[in-house]
């Protein structure tokens, strides 16, 4: 296949993946502002921006601290390249460039999810509909995944639009952990101390893992219990260890297609047997923080070595 | 000219009876629920747009697609009917092919006096680096759309020869696709040849042309692909439909390079050579190294590899020169020139302003006349007598003297009507009729059918979708 639909297919589901995990955020944002006792208190959104990496644009903007403006700032802002909308835009313009290499369902779902949420976000999104609007934004993304699951051949392309996948996804999970770990683990005091539930079951929410986590756990909450769900559970479909099984696998069968490694097929194996070998107290003990940095650098460096290795640009 | 009295209709007869083409579909429809078609009609728009059958639309916001409109009244043609056009078309891509082999070669026709020297070598069409130069297979123009009008029962006429790179057959197969998926029941009752295996023809025609560093590779199939300018470019739908329906590459000019006398393309696994290149990119970007030097869209050295053998390109460089509309006032001796046959199809009585007594008649009838820049395309840049005002005529009068050589006129012609489907029924506009035709050292392929393109308002006479024109679905009867 061209070296440029590798990339184009890569990149659509990197910013599906992205544009839902960012709905799934505002979701948990807005879902605590519903449930907390002051109505004013604009802090949750203040984190959503934070997570995505999208507070300083914003304030530089002169963006007023009041829920409809963030959300509206990072669902459709045409000065936020990291909006929602745009995500979606870059999902369909790449979609449009692979055309020959994804199904007629898997681009018919991905033009007909970009009509209806461009049309959905033409015009201010209210407090009133921003649950319908996420809704929604998690039901289209859930089409394509579906359209690509059921009917996208399992050979290569099919293998970087799961790269793609879970690269993002290992990302997000990684950056809303690291936002929240003063959730987890604000102080060396931490254990024992009594932590905001609401703000553990934000984060779970914001990675739809409340349920399978309460599930799991029978009901109980703890801080190092919910770090470890979110980066070891193999279960777990956005945990960095699920993540990380996926890109294995995946670029494994590009391995026996190519007859042949490359350099991301070692730098993730290192990345992945470190993930492995680790435990939540080591995790602990070298700073959640520091963990989680080293992890996003590293999942950047894959993912240039896959672009570079399978050639998606001159 | 009083196009009023004049105009053929191709379902009714002027006594209002249903002409034979049109007997089985006619009784179909007196069946048929009006506001069920009414609601079908409007369901077919949301068709095309999931699709993303759009078109980008040059001079307009950046990027915006738009909808061919799509007419749920098929035009329909018997099988007697397009024996004789079949024919008609066959010669005059033949004789295309000859006369851009002999412009290259030897000009004969020059010679005898047939066409002036001029019109080659003042043209920019004419592509000196062709010269010499035998295409793979001999084939210049693999792929050609004719235009065809009709004006009367037997009066079909060659509006417009497009020997570069004619698009719309995504729409011939996208419009019978949606009917088909519209009207199933309609398709059992009339039986109407298929167009579904286009694709398969093109790539069996273009896999035929394969050029002879082919043979060296060793391999059974020749690779072919695509070369589109881009997302953005107003015909992508249609590059990335072939490319997909012909199971070939859908290449842009950064994936290619020249890699051992090949033109390769960038994949996954390093630099693959491409043996037949259907490009959708005109003569002018196609070299940067040999043409505008501005380009990006094509491949830098592509011309040395092709007339090093390394490669084909449909349409060749350089076919131009053959759907000049210039040329094409030649067409009936040029196809007599070469096949040594009076020529089937008419041509529409052509004015050359860039001769004297012409460009007095032309200049004395504006009003009467369309007239035509020789170089342009696509409806622009035109003047359309009968519905300007004085003000354009006498500003197009102006620009025509200035330049004459540039400008062609014909008169105002009754393109022959179809029925459309409008909220309060059928109601007749003008149509014309674009086939396909592939071809390839194995002959001349025409697909039954081709492109309708129909002017939606009443009276209009431009069909071109830049300018508002609708397309529909074109049926040739089984005999």
């Amino acid at each position: 296949m061209l070296g440029r639909s590798a990339y184009g297919i890569f990149w659509m589901c990197r910013y599906l993946e992205r544009a839902e995990n960012t709905a799934r955020l505002l979701e948990a944002g807005f879902r605590m502002a519903l449930t907390r006792g002051d109505r004013t208190s604009t802090d949750e959104w203040r984190s959503v921006l934070v997570t995505m990496g999208l507070d300083e644009p914003y304030f530089e903007k002169g963006g007023e601290l009041s829920p409809p403006h963030i959300f509206n700032y990072i669902l459709r802002d045409k000065d936020n390249p990291g909006s929602v909308l745009s995500m979606i835009e870059g999902a369909r313009t790449n979609a449009r460039m692979v055309r020959t290499a994804i199904t007629r369902e898997v681009w018919e779902a991905t033009n007909e999810s970009w009509m209806i949420l461009r049309d959905l976000l033409a015009r201010p999104v209210r407090e009133t509909n921003l649950g319908e609007v996420l809704g929604l934004i998690g039901r289209q993304c859930t089409y394509v995944r579906g359209a690509l699951e059921g009917t996208m051949l399992r050979n290569e392309i099919f293998n970087f639009a799961r790269i793609g996948t879970f690269l993002e996804r290992a990302d997000n999970t990684a950056r809303i952990l690291d936002v929240k770990y003063h959730v987890l683990l604000p102080s060396s005091a931490w254990v024992g101390s009594s932590l905001d539930h609401a703000q553990w079951e934000t984060l779970l929410r914001s990675v739809a893992g409340d349920r399978a986590y309460r599930w799991l756990n029978a009901g109980r909450m703890d801080a190092s219990g919910i770090a470890a769900f979110l980066i070891l559970d193999q279960r777990f479909p956005k945990s960095l260890v699920f993540c990380y099984e996926k890109l294995r696998s995946n670029m494994a069968s590009l391995a026996r297609q190519y007859d042949g490694e490359t350099r991301a097929h070692a730098l993730l194996r290192d990345a992945g047997s470190r993930l492995h070998q680790t435990t939540i107290e080591d995790i602990v003990e070298v700073g959640l923080h520091e963990f989680i940095t080293d992890f996003v650098d590293c999942n950047v460096e894959i993912a240039n070595a896959i672009s570079q290795d399978y050639r998606f640009t001159e | 000219m009083n196009s009023q009295n004049t105009t053929y209709d191709e379902m009714h007869g002027a006594d209002g009876s249903v002409r034979s083409a049109y007997a089985g579909y006619a009784q179909w429809y007196e069946g048929q629920d009006q506001s069920w078609l009414r609601k079908q009609s409007t369901e077919a728009e949301g068709f095309f747009r999931r699709t993303g059958i759009t078109f980008n639309v040059y001079g307009n916001d950046a990027g915006e697609e738009r909808l061919i409109p799509f007419d749920m009244v098929p035009r329909i043609i018997t099988a007697d009917e397009w024996r004789k056009l079949a024919r008609g078309i066959e010669q005059r891509v033949r004789a295309l092919n000859a006369f851009l082999h002999d412009v290259y070669h030897r000009q004969e026709i020059v010679r005898a006096g047939k066409v002036p020297e001029r019109l080659l070598r003042e043209n920019d069409a004419y592509l000196p680096q062709m010269a010499g130069f035998v295409p793979p297979g001999g084939v210049y123009t693999h792929i050609v759309g004719v235009d065809l009008v009709r004006t009367g029962p037997d009066d079909f006429m060659v509006l417009e020869d497009n020997a570069r790179t004619p698009s719309g057959v995504s729409y011939m197969l996208e419009n019978r696709e949606t009917m088909m998926a519209m009207f199933p029941e309609l398709f059992s009752r009339v039986r109407v040849r298929p167009v579904s295996d286009y694709p398969r023809r093109l790539a069996r025609s273009l896999a035929a042309c394969a050029p002879p560093a082919f043979a060296a590779r060793g391999t059974d199939r020749p690779t072919v692909a695509v070369l589109t300018p881009g997302i953005y470019n107003s015909a992508y739908f249609e590059h990335a439909f072939l490319a997909d329906q012909m199971g070939a590459e859908l290449v842009e000019g950064s994936d290619l390079r020249v890699v051992d006398g090949r033109i390769a393309m960038r994949t996954t696994r390093g630099f693959e050579p491409i043996d037949v290149l259907y490009r959708r990119v005109d003569d002018e970007y196609l070299d940067p190294l040999t043409f505008n030097p501005k380009s990006v869209l094509g491949v830098p050295g592509i011309m040395d590899v092709y007339r090093a053998g390394g490669i084909t390109i449909a349409n060749a460089p350089g076919t131009g020169i053959a759907d000049d509309k210039a040329i094409y006032s030649f067409m009936p001796d040029i196809v007599e020139f070469y096949t040594g046959e009076k020529a089937i199809l008419q041509n529409v009585p052509t004015w050359r302003c860039s001769e004297a007594e012409s460009l007095a008649y032309v200049l004395d009838n504006l009003a009467d006349l369309v007239v035509k820049e020789v170089h342009g395309s696509g409806g622009y840049g035109m003047l359309i007598g009968p519905t300007s005002s004085k003000k354009e005529i006498a500003a197009f009068a102006a620009k025509l003297r200035a330049k004459p050589d540039n400008y062609i006129a014909q008169p105002t012609l009754a393109l022959s009507t179809c029925p459309i489907f409008t909220k309060s029924g059928l109601a007749p506009r003008h149509v014309d009729l674009r086939p396909f035709v592939l071809v390839s050292p194995n002959g001349v392929d025409i697909t039954p059918g081709g492109l309708t393109r129909v002017a939606l308002k009443k009276g209009s006479l431009v069909v071109n979708s830049s300018q508002g024109g609708g397309t529909k679905d074109s049926w040739v009867l089984e005999d």
